[in-house]
């Protein structure tokens, strides 16, 4: 199954909204919640970040009986040193994403504990690829 | 302890989810930030925050968090009324701070995550 949804980038009253369908959709699916609450934390932080950082988003969500595959592709100043980025404590976060309660540097490392396999690719004033793998087994 | 009890002890009215204050709580967790929250792996947690927008109450969606607690006199807005009633999100309005909160709560028995 395949699914698609948009993200406005500095919508924070948007920020989180394309997460809460999925994961109405996957409990639907009748998914584990234990795979759905791991899945939706790292897909709304990643979900975030887009918003914070990005121009704007597509959020691609593939489901099959082996797992899900959410991939946010944004169109966005992209991440110069991604391993850089996912240092605890790393951040380039705003004024007005730190009022929202984010901005810690706390965003990247928790979707790595929360996402099975975890894959970030960055260009420049181009944009970021985050892809999230779950696993059903 | 019950949402009803928690409510009563902190002198708090309950904004959404009245219907379900037999509801029962035992440990609980406070911050004003959402990425903490969002690290926490427990269920059944009741959140003492500060923190009132839009973005409190998905990540309280996200993490599987069904009640929350506004200390410091933070109100929440008709659509975090919205959005906490959609997700069946207990919200209850305290004008403690957030150390008066959770001091209250810990001599009543409500337990810290860690």
């Amino acid at each position: 199954m395949h699914f698609e949804y948009q993200i406005e980038g500095g919508n924070f009253t948007r920020a989180g909204f394309a997460s809460s369908e999925i994961k109405k959709m996957l409990k639907q699916l009748n998914v584990d919640l234990g795979i759905i609450k791991r899945t939706v934390v790292a897909t709304y932080e990643a979900e975030v970040n887009v918003v914070a950082h990005a121009y704007s988003g597509t959020i691609y969500v593939d489901v099959d009986e082996k797992g899900i595959v959410i991939k946010l592709v944004d169109e966005g100043p992209g991440i110069p040193d991604i391993e850089q980025a996912m240092k605890e404590g790393y951040s380039t976060a705003s004024s007005k994403v730190r009022e929202m309660g984010f901005g810690a540097g706390m965003g990247l490392p928790n979707m790595k504990k929360n996402a099975d396999e975890l894959n970030i690719t960055s260009e420049v004033e181009k944009g970021t690829t985050v892809e999230i793998r779950m696993g059903f087994g | 302890m019950t949402v009803a009890e928690i409510a009563s002890i902190l002198d708090a009215k309950i904004i959404t989810g009245q219907d379900r204050a037999h509801h029962k709580i035992e440990v609980a967790f406070a911050s004003d930030l959402m990425s903490d929250v969002l690290t926490l792996k427990d269920d059944n947690v009741l959140l003492i925050t500060g923190l009132a927008n839009l973005q409190t109450l998905r990540t309280a969606e996200m993490s599987d968090i069904h009640c929350i607690v506004f200390a410091r006199n933070k109100r929440i807005t008709p659509e975090m009324q919205e959005l906490a009633k959609e997700n069946d999100i207990i919200v209850m309005e305290c004008k403690y701070s957030v150390f008066k909160t959770s001091g209250l709560l810990y001599q009543a028995g409500i337990s810290p995550i860690f």
